[in-house]
Parts: C-alpha cells; sequence; structure tokens
C-alpha cells in the first residue's frame, strides 16, 4: 500500500530484531538498502500487494522480538515493519498499544511485573516503585509472584515466586533473578498417590523434553491407535466421551470436533487456548510445563480427526518457562517425524507453532485469539459466525484449552464410553483443580468430576492451620462465590449450576476470616475495568461504572439504595448486551458477594 | 498458436444474481418476510419499527456492533442480540420494545452520556427522553472523555470528547474505503481512543484529509472547521441551510456532492452515501476545494 | 478518447466503476489513479480486497503502483514495446482469445507480424522491465476471467499517445476483455467534463453523441433543428488551431474555460501566438494568464455550483449539476452569455425563463439530436443518481458495459467488428543525451489539479508547492538536499525549483506537478511534440540536467 512513513528510522538493533522474524530485508521497496536496488531489480519492478499482507500474522512475533531486545517499541521500528508487512503505523500502533508487555516510550530493559491479583494479594503483594502491578500472573500456588524479563541481545524472562519484597526491590534495582525451582512445585498431588491420575501420570516423571521418557509411559501409543482408527472414529469416540471444554465456557468438545471435522470450507485450524489468564488458573501450566509431549500428541490428533494442518497453540506471555519447555518439545517431536509433512509415516501433514500473547487476559476469548494471531487488536468477534464455520483467518476452526486437548489421550486409548464412566453423565472424566488461598499446600489437583468442594480442599491439606473457612472463590474474577454451606456441593457443571455457582476454569480460593470482602471484590471490580477490551459500550464503560459505584458503597456504606440499584442496572447491561463472555461475566463475582456473602449489606 | 477452450472464454452477459429465498419471522408478534441474509435491523424497519436507535451502524459499512444501542431480543438467545448485524433465521422471534431491551438501551445511553459528550449527535436527545436516560445517578466524581479539541489543521477539528468508539472512522480511514489507515484504536478499555502513530498530529499522519471519516462520524467529533466554527459562534442553523447535489467539479471520476449552503456560503460538503460512484466519499477536492468559488471578488 | 473511438466507434470507457469491483485483475497503465483519481480508486481497491490482482505499469513507483501486486517500472515512453511484449508473450502461450478474435475482430494477422518481433528479452532490454515479470502480467490478464486494463495521462501525453492507447486496446482484442460484464478498457479522464465535452461534440469532428460531421444525414437534422447549415468539414484540434496560428490562417479565438496560456506545453510560444490574434475572447470564472491577454473577458459563472446542466463522468455517467450559489456581481450563466452571442450573431433562440429551464430545454435538444441521450431526461437522471450512455429509451437501461455486440452469434447484430491496430514503438521524441541526461516526467498530486486555479482556493495541509523530485541517488550525486534551490534545464528553457527527494523514483527519473505555475512554470521544460491524431502534447517526457545553483 502507499504507507506515509514519518522520517524515524530503525536502529540496527530493532533492524536486527525485525529481521530474526521476518528474515532478511531485500527490496528496497520494504525497507531495504538502496544501494542494493539495482542489484535486486527494484528499478523496474516491485512485487507487493496480496503476497506481503499475507504475512501480517507475524506482527505480533515481531513486536515481541523488538520489544525482546530493546524493551520498548519505537518510532522508527514500527515504520520498518510497516515497510515489511505492507501496514500502516498507526495501525501497528494500535496493536501494540493493546497490549501490556508492549510499551511505546521508553524504558529501562528491566521490568518487573508484581502480581496483585487475588491470591498474592492475599498473600501481601507490595508493588514498590519502579515496578508494575499486574493482574494474575498464573503463579497461584507460589504467591505472591513477580515476572521479570530482560531486554538485551540475549532477553530473558523469568518468574520469583514467592517474593518478599526484599527481593522484589532488588530485582527492580537489577538484582539476579534467582533460578526458578523444578516445575512439580505445582503440582504437589503427584508426589503422593500417582495411582489415581490421568492428566497428571506424566507430570514429575523424567524429563518433560526428552521424547524418550514419553514414549517410555506411554507417549504416541495414542496417535498410533487414532491413525489406526481413522479419523470418522477419533471424532466419534470424543463425541461419546461426553467431554466438556475446560476452558471456562463448558461447552461439549465433540460438537465442535464433529462440525469442523465435516465442514466443507478449507483450510481448517486448529488452536490450543494457552492463554490461561483468568485470575486464580493454572491448571495448563502444570501441563504445558511438566508433559508437553501430551499437548503435542493430542493437538496432532485432533488434526488428523478434524482435518487441519495447521495449528497454533497460544500461550500467555508471562509463561516463560512453559514457552521454552513447548517450544522445545515442539523442535524434538518435528525432528522425530511426529509433526511436520508426514506425520509418523501415515501420510498426513501438520504444522505446529506456539504464538506468545502479550499481556492481554481478552486474549483468552476464543474470537481475540484469532484476532491476536492474525496481527490485530485482540479484540472478541461478535458471534455468530462461530469459529467452527469463520474462525481464524475466516476459516473452520476447532479452538480447545490446553486441558481439554490433554483428555484427548485417554479418550482415544480407552475409549470414549470407558472415558465417561468417570465423574458423572454430565461431567465426564477428571478435573484439574487450581487450588490457592488460604490451604495448607495449594497446587493443582485432579480428581473425578463428582468430588466435593471439602474433599478437593482436603486434598490439598485443608484450610491453612489455625484459619476458618470464610468463603471459596470459584471459577475466578469471572466466577462466583461459594460459603461454607457449600462444601458438600460436588464439583460438577451441573451441580454447581444447580446451586448459582460455577466451575469455570477449575479456580478454588480458600478464603479465610482474615481476607478483607469488600477490598477483595473490589480488586475483581478493578480487573474487569483494566482488562476490557473496550470494544462495545457496555463493558468498556460499565465496568469503569461498576467499578465507581463499588467504591461510593465502600465510602457511602451499604445504606445507599439508589446505587445497590445502579450497581444491579449496570450488571443486567453487562450480561445482556456486551459482545463477549468478559462483559457477561464482568458483574457474576460481585454479584454473588453481595447475594451470598453479603458485601455491603 | 493453439487455441483455448472457447466456451471457457464466453462469457457475455451479466450475470445473474442466485434467486435469494424469503425467510418468514416475527417481529413484536407481527409476521413478516424478509430476503435470506437481511439484518434483524432491516427486517425490523421493513415491518415498520424504524425506531431502534443506532450509533455506530452505517450504511455503507459492514456493521461493527460495538455501541450495543440497537440490541433487540430474539427468543431462545440467552443475551440480547445487536439487530444491526445479526441476519434473519427462520422462524426467528423478535422483540424490540421489551422492558429488557429497553434497559439495555437506557444502559447503553447513560454509559455514553455520563463520559462523553452527546450534544450534537443526531437524535440522541430524543432517545434520551424515549428511555428515562439520567447521567447525574454516576455521581460527579465520574470518570469521562473530557478533554481539549484537537485543532491541528485548518479543514476539520476533531473533539474527542465526542467520540464514542463507534469504529466508523477507523473502518473508514482503512480497508473498508479509503485504505488510507492514517488512524486506528490505540490502547486499550476506557483508555482505548482513536489516534495516529505515536498520537501524532494529522499533519504527521497519513491522513489525506479526504474527511470520509467525518462522513461517517455519528456524533460531529469530527467536524468540519467550517461548522465547528460556526456551532461555536452560535451561528449554525441547519433551518436556515440548502442542500444541492452536483458534481464536483475537479477530476473526471464524477463524484456527486451535496453542497450545505448557509447565508450564501458553502459551510459543509457531503456526498449521498446511496450513490454508485461515491457511497458517500470524496477526495480532498471534491470534499474542501469548494474555497475557489467563494474567494472570488 | 479517439483510439477508443476509432476501434469500438464510441469514445468512452467500456465498463463501469462497479464492474470493476467484480474484476479478478485490473491493470493500471501509465495511470497514478490513487492521486490523481481518488474515488475511482476506491472501486478498484473493492476489487483488491476481494482478492483481485492489481498490475500497475508506470515509470515511477507511485502510490497506485503500491498498491500492486506487480508493479512493472518501464522507461518512459516505451509503453507501446511492452504492449507488444506483452501481447506475442500471450499469442506464444497459446493463451489468445481466438474465438473472440475470430468472430469479433480484423487485421489480427498483421497484429501478429507486427508484435512478432518482441519477444521477451527484446522487450526486456527496451523497457527495463524484466522478462519474467512481463510474463506474469501476460499471462495473468490472458488467463483472468475479468481483467480490466485501465489509463491515464501517462499514456496519453505522448506525442504518440493515441497510438499507445490503441496498443493498450489490442491487448483487450486478444484475450476478450471487452464488452463482458467485469471487462474492459476504461480510459481516466482527467478533467470533470472531458468526457461530457466530447460527447456533446465539442471536438473537431463529431456532433453530439459521436455522429460524424461529414456525415450528411447527421448535418441535416443538427442544421434544421438550428437553422443553420453546417459545415461539411473537420474542425481543428487544439494542435492544428496553434499551427493556424502560427501560419496565420487563425485570427480570433473564443476560449471558454481554458488556459492555453499556462497549460500548453512550451509556453512562451503560446503567449506569443495568442498575443498576435486579432481578436481574444475569454470566458472564465478566473481572471486567468489567458483571460489577461483577451480583448474581451466575460465573467462565466462557475457551472458546478452556479448553474444548472450536466456533466459526464469517465463511467459514461450523465449527472446533473446544479446552481448552489448566485454567481458574484457581473458573472453570468454561461449559456446565457453564449445566447446572448448567439443573439448578436443573429440566432434569437429561446430555451426558456429560469436557468434550470433553460439548461433542461437545452438538453432536450441533445436528446432529440443525440439517440444515445435520448432516454435520458432530466427527471430520470434524477431519479437514478445519473444514467450511462447510451441511454436510448426512456422505460429501460442498457448494460453497463460497452460493446456487448461484439460477443453476438449473428452478424448483423455484431456489426462494425473491431480491428486491431499495427501500431509500432516509437521512443519520446526527445532522447536522453550527455547534456540533458535526466528523463523528466509530469504528473499530479492527490491535492492539486491541473493549473491551480481551483485547488489553490482552500487551505490545504497537503500542499507543499511545486519541487522537482529526484531519487535519492541522484540527489547524492549532485549533492543536492530538500528544498534546495536548483536550476533545471531542458533544450527549451530554464527554471529553478526546489528539490524534493522522493523515494519512489529510480535513479536518472525526475518528475514535476503543473500546479503551480506561478510559483515554477513547468512548461517552460515541456516539448511541444504533439500527436498528430489526437493534438495532445508530449508532457511525460522530456530530456533536462540539473544543477547546482551558486551560492
Ligand atoms: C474473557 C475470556 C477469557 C478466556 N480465557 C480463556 C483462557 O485463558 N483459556 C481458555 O482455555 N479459555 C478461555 N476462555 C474460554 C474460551 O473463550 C473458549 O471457550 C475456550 O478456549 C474453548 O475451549 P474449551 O471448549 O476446550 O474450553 C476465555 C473466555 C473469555 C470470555
Ligand atoms: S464485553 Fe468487554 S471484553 Fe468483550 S468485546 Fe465487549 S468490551 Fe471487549
Ligand atoms: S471519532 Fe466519531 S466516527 Fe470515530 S470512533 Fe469516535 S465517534 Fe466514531
Ligand atoms: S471528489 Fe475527488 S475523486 Fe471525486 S470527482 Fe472530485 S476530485 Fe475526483
Ligand atoms: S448500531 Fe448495532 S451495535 Fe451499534
Amino acid at each position: 500500500m502507499d504507507l506515509k512513513l514519518s522520517s524515524h528510522t530503525p536502529t540496527d538493533a530493532e533492524v536486527d530484531a525485525i529481521e530474526s522474524v521476518l528474515g532478511p530485508t531485500r527490496s528496497s521497496w520494504h525497507g531495504g538498502d538502496r544501494t542494493d536496488a539495482e542489484q535486486h531489480g527494484d528499478h523496474h519492478v516491485a512485487r507487493g500487494g496480496h503476497d506481503l499482507r499475507t504475512q501480517r500474522h507475524r506482527l505480533l512475533p515481531v513486536l515481541h522480538a523488538v520489544n525482546d531486545r530493546v524493551g520498548w517499541i519505537s518510532r522508527g521500528a514500527i515504520n520498518h515493519i510497516a515497510a515489511r508487512l505492507d501496514v500502516a503505523p498507526a495501525d501497528i500502533h494500535g496493536v501494540a498499544t493493546f497490549y501490556g508487555l508492549f510499551s511505546v516510550t521508553e524504558r529501562p530493559t528491566r521490568q518487573v511485573h508484581v502480581c496483585i491479583d487475588l491470591a498474592c494479594r492475599i498473600a501481601g503483594a507490595d508493588v514498590p516503585d519502579g515496578a508494575h502491578p499486574s493482574p494474575c500472573l498464573g503463579l497461584c500456588e507460589r504467591a505472591p509472584a513477580v515476572f521479570v524479563t530482560d531486554a538485551g541481545e540475549r532477553p530473558s524472562q523469568g518468574v520469583l515466586a514467592p517474593a518478599t519484597p526484599v527481593q522484589v526491590r532488588d530485582l527492580v534495582a537489577g538484582g539476579r533473578l534467582p533460578d526458578e525451582p523444578a516445575p512439580q512445585a505445582a503440582t504437589p498431588q503427584v508426589h503422593h498417590d500417582r495411582s489415581s491420575l490421568v492428566l497428571l501420570r506424566r507430570v514429575g516423571v523424567g524429563d518433560p523434553t526428552s521424547i524418550h521418557a514419553y514414549r517410555s509411559h506411554d507417549g504416541y501409543l495414542a496417535l498410533r491407535r487414532a491413525i489406526e482408527m481413522g479419523p470418522e472414529a477419533v471424532v466419534r469416540e470424543v463425541v461419546e466421551s461426553n467431554i466438556m471444554g475446560r476452558g471456562g465456557a463448558a461447552f461439549p468438545a465433540g460438537r465442535k470436533w464433529h462440525t469442523v471435522a465435516h465442514h466443507p470450507v478449507r483450510p481448517h485450524y486448529l488452536v490450543c487456548n494457552a492463554d490461561e489468564s483468568e485470575p486464580g488458573t493454572f491448571k495448563d501450566r502444570a501441563i504445558l510445563e511438566g508433559d508437553p509431549f501430551s499437548l503435542i500428541e493430542a493437538m496432532t490428533i485432533a488434526a488428523f480427526a478434524t482435518g487441519c494442518e495447521q495449528g497454533y497453540v497460544y500461550l500467555r506471555g508471562e509463561y516463560p518457562r512453559a514457552k521454552q519447555t513447548l517450544r522445545r518439545a515442539i523442535e524434538v517431536a518435528t525432528e522425530h517425524g511426529l509433526l511436520g509433512d508426514d506425520v509418523m509415516g501415515a501420510g498426513f501433514s501438520f504444522h505446529l507453532d506456539v504464538f506468545i500473547g502479550a499481556g492481554a487476559y481478552i486474549c483468552g476469548e476464543e474470537t481475540a485469539i484469532f484476532n491476536s494471531i492474525e496481527g490485530f487488536r485482540g479484540e472478541p468477534r461478535n458471534k455468530p459466525p462461530f469459529p467452527v464455520d469463520a474462525g481464524l483467518f475466516g476459516k473452520p476452526t476447532l479452538i480447545n484449552n490446553v486441558e481439554t486437548l490433554a483428555n484427548v489421550l485417554p479418550i482415544v486409548l480407552h475409549g470414549g464410553e470407558a472415558f465417561a464412566a468417570t465423574g458423572t453423565s454430565g461431567s465426564t472424566g477428571t478435573k484439574l483443580f487450581c487450588v490457592s488461598g488460604s490451604v495448607t499446600t495449594p497446587g493443582v489437583y485432579e480428581l473425578p468430576f463428582g468430588a466435593t468442594l471439602r474433599q478437593v480442599i482436603d486434598t490439598a491439606g485443608g484450610v491453612a492451620d489455625g484459619h476458618r473457612l470464610r468463603a471459596v472463590l470459584l471459577g475466578g474474577a469471572a466466577g462466583s462465590f461459594a460459603t461454607p454451606d457449600d462444601l458438600d456441593v460436588p464439583l460438577t457443571f451441573e451441580d454447581l449450576r444447580a446451586a448459582g455457582l460455577t466451575l469455570g476454569s477449575g479456580v478454588v480460593m480458600v478464603l479465610d476470616e482474615h481476607v478483607d470482602l469488600v477490598e477483595f471484590v473490589h480488586r475483581i471490580a478493578a480487573f474487569f475495568r483494566d482488562e476490557s477490551c473496550g470494544q462495545c459500550v457496555p463493558c468498556r464503560v460499565g465496568t469503569v461504572r461498576q467499578e465507581e459505584v463499588l467504591q461510593r458503597l465502600e465510602h457511602r456504606g451499604p445504606a445507599f439504595d439508589d446505587d445497590r440499584q445502579l450497581l444491579a442496572d449496570i450488571g443486567r447491561v453487562l450480561r445482556d448486551s456486551s459482545i463477549c463472555g468478559f462483559g457477561h461475566s464482568a458483574h457474576g463475582a460481585i454479584e454473588s458477594a453481595i447475594a451470598k456473602l453479603g458485601v455491603f449489606s | 498458436m493453439t487455441t483455448i477452450d472457447p466456451a471457457a472464454a464466453v462469457r457475455p452477459g451479466t450475470p445473474v444474481a442466485p434467486p435469494k429465498h424469503l425467510v418468514e419471522l416475527t417481529v413484536d408478534g407481527e409476521t413478516v418476510r424478509v430476503a435470506e441474509g437481511t439484518t434483524v435491523l432491516q427486517a425490523c424497519r421493513s415491518a415498520g419499527h424504524d425506531d431502534i436507535p443506532t450509533l455506530c451502524y452505517g450504511d455503507t459499512l459492514t456493521p461493527k456492533n460495538a455501541c450495543r444501542v440497537c440490541m433487540v431480543e430474539v427468543e431462545g438467545s440467552r443475551t440480547l442480540v445487536p439487530s444491526c448485524s445479526r441476519t434473519v433465521d427462520a422462524g426467528m422471534v423478535v422483540r424490540t420494545d421489551t422492558e429488557r431491551v429497553r434497559h439495555s438501551r437506557r444502559m447503553v445511553l447513560e454509559f455514553l452520556g455520563s463520559s462523553t459528550d452527546l450534544s450534537v449527535a443526531a437524535n440522541v436527545g430524543r432517545w434520551n427522553e424515549e428511555y428515562g436516560v439520567d447521567t447525574e445517578r454516576y455521581g460527579s466524581e465520574r470518570a469521562t472523555k473530557a478533554q481539549p479539541v484537537v485543532r491541528d489543521n485548518e479543514l476539520y477539528v476533531r473533539d474527542y470528547e465526542k467520540c464514542i468508539l463507534c469504529y466508523k472512522c477507523v473502518d473508514a480511514c482503512g480497508s473498508q474505503w479509503q485504505n488510507t489507515f492514517a488512524i486506528a484504536v490505540a490502547g486499550r478499555g476506557f483508555d482505548a481512543r482513536i489516534a495516529a502513530e505515536y498520537d501524532a498530529e494529522l499533519p504527521d499522519s497519513a491522513c489525506v484529509y479526504c474527511g470520509n471519516c467525518i462522513a461517517v462520524c455519528p456524533t460531529g467529533a469530527l467536524m468540519f472547521t467550517t461548522e465547528h466554527d460556526m456551532r461555536a459562534a452560535g451561528n449554525w442553523d441547519e433551518s436556515r441551510q440548502t442542500q444541492t447535489d452536483t458534481i464536483c467539479p475537479y477530476c473526471g471520476v464524477g463524484c456527486q456532492l451535496t453542497l450545505h449552503v448557509q447565508d450564501a456560503s458553502i459551510v459543509k460538503v457531503t456526498s449521498p452515501s446511496d450513490h454508485s460512484v461515491t457511497h458517500g466519499n470524496l477526495c480532498i477536492k471534491g470534499r474542501f476545494g469548494f474555497q475557489h468559488v467563494q474567494n472570488r471578488d | 478518447m479517439v483510439g477508443l473511438a476509432t476501434v469500438f466507434g464510441a469514445g468512452g470507457g467500456t465498463s463501469s466503476y462497479a464492474e470493476i469491483e467484480e474484476a479478478d485483475v485490473v491493470v493500471l497503465w501509465g495511470s497514478n489513479a490513487r492521486n490523481a483519481h481518488p474515488i475511482f480508486f476506491q472501486h478498484v481497491l473493492k476489487a483488491v480486497r476481494r482478492g483481485a490482482r492489481l498490475y500497475v505499469v508506470d515509470p515511477r513507483r507511485s502510490e497506485t503502483a503500491q498498491w500492486a501486486d506487480l508493479w512493472l517500472g518501464n522507461h518512459v515512453g516505451t509503453d507501446i514495446a511492452l504492449s507488444h511484449t506483452i501481447a506475442r508473450e500471450i499469442i506464444h502461450a497459446g493463451l489468445a482469445n481466438t474465438d473472440f478474435i475470430g468472430r469479433a475482430t480484423t487485421g489480427f494477422d498483421e497484429y501478429l507480424a507486427t508484435v512478432e518481433e518482441w519477444t521477451l528479452e527484446r522487450g526486456e532490454a527496451v523497457t527495463g522491465v524484466p522478462a519474467d515479470a512481463i510474463r506474469e502480467l501476460a499471462h495473468a490478464y490472458a488467463t483472468a476471467d475479468r481483467a480490466q486494463l485501465c489509463w491515464t495521462l501517462g499514456i496519453t501525453e505522448h506525442h504518440n499517445g493515441v497510438d499507445n492507447v490503441l496498443a493498450l486496446i489490442n491487448l483487450a482484442l486478444l484475450c476478450g476483455h471487452v464488452g463482458r460484464h467485469g471487462a474492459g478498457l476504461n480510459p481516466l479522464r482527467g478533467q470533470n467534463n472531458v468526457q461530457g465535452g466530447g460527447d456533446m461534440g465539442a471536438i473537431p469532428n463529431r456532433l453530439a453523441g459521436f455522429q460524424d460531421i461529414l456525415d450528411p444525414d447527421v448535418r441535416e437534422r443538427f442544421g434544421s433543428a438550428w437553422g443553420v447549415t453546417i459545415q461539411d468539414r473537420y474542425g481543428w484540434h487544439l494542435t492544428q488551431m496553434f499551427e493556424a496560428m502560427e501560419r496565420g490562417d487563425l485570427r480570433a479565438v473564443y476560449v471558454i474555460g481554458e488556459n492555453p496560456a499556462q497549460s500548453e506545453a512550451d509556453k512562451e510560444h503560446t503567449v506569443e501566438l495568442l498575443r498576435g490574434l486579432d481578436h481574444l475572447v475569454v470566458q472564465d470564472i478566473f481572471l486567468t494568464r489567458t483571460a489577461e491577454l483577451a480583448d474581451v473577458v466575460l465573467p462565466g459563472s462557475a457551472s458546478w455550483c452556479e448553474s444548472e446542466g450536466t456533466v459526464t463522468n469517465s463511467e459514461r455517467r450523465v449527472q446533473r449539476t446544479r446552481k448552489a450559489l448566485d454567481p458574484p456581481d457581473g458573472a453570468r450563466d454561461d449559456i446565457q452569455i453564449i445566447l446572448d452571442v448567439c443573439r448578436r450573431l443573429g440566432h434569437d433562440w429561446q430555451y426558456g425563463d429560469t436557468p434550470r429551464d433553460v439548461a433542461e430545454a437545452v438538453w432536450d435538444e441533445v436528446r432529440s439530436l443525440s439517440p444515445m441521450h435520448a432516454g435520458m431526461s432530466y427527471a430520470r437522471l434524477e431519479e437514478l443518481n445519473g444514467i450511462q450512455w447510451p441511454c436510448p429509451h426512456d422505460d429501460r437501461l442498457e448494460p453497463s458495459y460497452l460493446h456487448g455486440r461484439l460477443w453476438a452469434d449473428d452478424p448483423a447484430e455484431r456489426g462494425r467488428l473491431a480491428p486491431f491496430s499495427p501500431v509500432v514503438d516509437d521512443p519520446p521524441v526527445e532522447g536522453l543525451s550527455e547534456a540533458f541526461p535526466l528523463r523528466l516526467t509530469t504528473g499530479r498530486r492527490l491535492d492539486s489539479y491541473n493549473t491551480g486555479v481551483q485547488s489553490g482556493g482552500f487551505s490545504n495541509p497537503l500542499r507543499h508547492g511545486e519541487s522537482i523530485d529526484v531519487s535519492p541517488e541522484d540527489a547524492a550525486r549532485l549533492g543536492v538536499v530538500d528544498d534546495e534551490w536548483v536550476r533545471v534545464t531542458s533544450p527549451r528553457g530554464a527554471l529553478t525549483a526546489p528539490v524534493r527527494i522522493d523515494p519512489v523514483l529510480r535513479p536518472g527519473l525526475v518528475f514535476m506537478t503543473f500546479h503551480f505555475p506561478e510559483q515554477v512554470d513547468t512548461n517552460v521544460l515541456t516539448i511541444d511534440a504533439t500527436d498528430p491524431k489526437s493534438g495532445t502534447a508530449e508532457f511525460k517526457a522530456a530530456a533536462v540536467r540539473i544543477e547546482k545553483l551558486d551560492v
């Protein structure tokens, strides 16, 4: 297109970073050096148009590369990206400013993100000068947590949790980030009785990036089996398993698989939702860090069954170890012919790429992921059309959560019917619960659906000693509050729904008597205000108004009926008229805190 | 010289559009039949419900359904449905004026009215009355989009206190019409805003001053400088204005212009959105190049 | 217009803008439509967004070319060479539409013989465009279901501009990309009513509706309607008029709404000729340079907003212009002025009282004399947002594309077949030399228009004045920087202008516009070699040198 670029030019480091993703710059018409123009034939010919514009999905990776290299994204860098990808600078700037991890103003190469969200807040998180407050980092079992990035020629990222205030100050001052302990810490259960584990059975056993270790624990048996069965039969087993999606919306996975598999429009895409940013959720991380091959194998089966040749794992940017582990495992699988043009010699092709998010909770919403991958602002799309009809790049797309996909292995190995024998008829299989807050041993626990809330908390060692259970936040910020009266409700989709509760992504955050519930609820409101994409009016303004009313209620006291009415009015329009699930659920936890916990009354 | 299949090459005549099936639905209890692919909004309007408010909808743009003021109830849908973008299904049962719908519209109008300046947005005053809007209940401490007017060129001003972030200007400047991409939505959430890269002023941006953004802006956030200044001076008076359709005097494309004339001078230029040449769009010459007839002495 | 009229009998673009949106391949040749025809280009972009491939042929990688899937940057003045190379490739690849050629065209064999020598290698050597790029365009154009070929002044403003157009028309005939929905040939008019002027007979050889003056029936019909005898010979086009002035055969001139003193190539000579006339009348809304030379100036009104009438655009759409403002004191409606002149000459024509009545009555007269306008009543023009010609019937519309007849099975319906034109490559009159090593080409910018009298009137953030645009390489070689004033010299004259370094230019190519004659008079440099067939001057190719000014 006829780009109009300002006079700002990129630095060598920025060009390097951009070329690390896009390859060397050739044509002088697209950012290349004019001294080579003649030699490249540029004086009389230029190629552009559609071919250039199909590269737009490399925008987010390029922005990452620049941000990782120099710590921020300058005008010169955006100009160069614009020339390479044929995307206007204003457009790129709009994308870059959507994401929390990017900056379009200069800043130090060391950035410290201190989690101030629910679990870390209870654990006493504190943001010193020079650090950024961050929404949930998905390290709730080790709260309080920080995420540290160092930009440079050899950029590095890492986490520290739990982090003491002294450690955080030291990090802000540039101190060395201690090595992260082994990933098993997130899954205390695996050190005790493994026999009942399905999804976590390999976690903590051997090197997660060793294909041999994986194979020696039944790895790739399911894919072999799937190839024998053929795509139709695989889809049938998934349908029969009656597995519900584990990402929060609990939609029957078999229905999506069936629709995509039979969709006449080609190509089909497969996306794994590994954005895991719901406050209190960290279960997918356990699989990504502890058993990445299981996800790769499961995605390969899904691709085989539904006719996808390209898959993406959309991984949140704040999971540095998961990123490394998964990338390494994909390399290894590719080397072993388990990904690529001829998977397992079975004559089908499947390529898998990891796409890294950049600090936007909303990008976990399935259609926001598509926009994000395609190089646009991560704003959710209106539905219909649904992803199975028009998803990534407008094509039929199967999108599932990490945990949902991990369940494909047992479904294929043992059959859908056998799978459905665990749990209840409406909630089949086992579930990963993210237990955090005031319990003895926080972590990810795998139990069959139907276990009660009490059992889950007991598995985590019970309420931390000396404390009294006040409430349990189920399902995260988008969830609802259970009270001690709800301890014996079986944790299934249907039982919780009947009790006016939600399971969501499996968050079980235990709050004791010391937690300031008003403040806690306020944080939930602030989370929704901060993370709204801003696209639709009910949510963009409604989340702000909701937080303002809470603040007023905090100060004026509960006597003000008009404010309580206003709050209810806001909640109603959020649920009725927002575009996406974010707005629909932005009032749920608050409403439940008022109704069930008596906050503000 | 080899020959190619002549049958493949011969395609005279205008292609015939495939016949459209009719779909039957109910709107407020009344049966309506419309062509497949029609939006609920169009279906409602064809049934005489032309009172459904819209703000982000534009007849030349793909519905963005961002403002959510046009919501209606559709039986079987958990949430309300944006009528501007949802297409009809056979047997759909639509209600346009239930308590739930009215509540939603009221809230959306209150949210917008309590954060932005809708004083010159067409129809909003009427809707505010219709839906009982009360922005005062949000208190005086509430966050707003109040900000200074941007006057960085002489042709048009940008008053983003009036911006409801409907995306229309971005779509018109971007892939849907102008393809210049001078502006985009930047930032996120309540802080999201319309901006050129790095919030540059227009003369430092890619803007080509076609004014196609002004043409679609529903709230007057983007306005001819002439109109803005006349309004500021209290001289803007639409009842004293005439609108005359004519053809652009510049290039041979032949765009239809609508000249808005007050007190014997052109105060604004638009183009009809249903014209096959322009679809409401113009270039800088057609939009702003009228001064030469007013500078003649 | 001349080219299309020669081949098809009607001088108009063959498609509508809406059809362009449905094309699969769009070739813009010598057209910077993004800047010169922005709203037309929006229709092209609709096609592009739908997936159409865009090819742009232009020596500069213009804003338009920057949208292209493939830009072919030929040497200035090598359009016929490029077209012939494309044609030969299409024929040798077996992609010519032999059915259409056989059914609808004549002269193919001679054409074949003409293009045969234009191998890809030769084409590359002459045009500078790599052979693979030429082949790609050839194959894309030939294999497209619907292809559009559009051009502007980059094609016509040459000493052999008509031949250039004929060479492009050949390509459409070769592939059958004309006379069908979505496929066509479209010249884009630089000025708002160039098309309408021609349609109305404001050309030397036709009366309204492209009716030949030499046809006695036509003369008879018009003559009896007007009560005059119409001369049985062609008039002069602009260049011929100047030649006649030179010879002393043309002594009095009535100029309406043109500014030749400024817009003609080699303007000093033009002014001299105008000065030498016995009598010069200028009717205009501005006191132009030409008007300053006149014996009588008749202040007209701005036709687009101070009077009533119609104009015709590049898709042959006749549309109404309407009066929104009163002309300033002393200025009058152009029709009234002409009627008054006629009255003094002895013809007291009465058309009505109000400007609108007069305009409509004149238009109805056109409709009664020009069959292709017969169905276009004011009422219908208003109701339908304009109507494309031909429109012979007042109860229906013709297809939006022209020449569908060429596809007819019935030879009678097919009518006159379309001839191929075996035009020959003819490089620019002025070659480059050591003394004048740079190729100057000219064009338009988005925000300005012709000599700038209209577009200069508004405060315009895009306007940066005239400049001599040079490539970064030439700037470096000459040691000049942005905004530095330099001397530009051609064999005809010299001027000074500020430099603008523009990366869309390759080394050796420099660019100017005509928008700011008061500041920099570009026509001092351009040459007056004109196309004998159309009278258009070779604005697109002069040889110049640039020198630093002494400080
Ligand atoms: C605001 C928002 C955030 C979400 N974040 C996630 C997420 O981080 N991970 C996830 O798997 N699903 C997330 N979801 C749910 C997805 O939209 C989608 O339902 C899920 O990826 C489907 O996969 P499943 O059927 O396997 O659960 C989110 C939904 C919303 C509305
Ligand atoms: S509900 Fe919120 S997050 Fe979802 S689209 Fe609307 S503004 Fe964005
Ligand atoms: S400036 Fe106008 S058109 Fe643009 S988003 Fe704001 S309200 Fe909409
Ligand atoms: S508005 Fe622009 S494109 Fe349209 S006729 Fe006028 S000058 Fe040409
Ligand atoms: S008009 Fe339908 S959502 Fe805005």
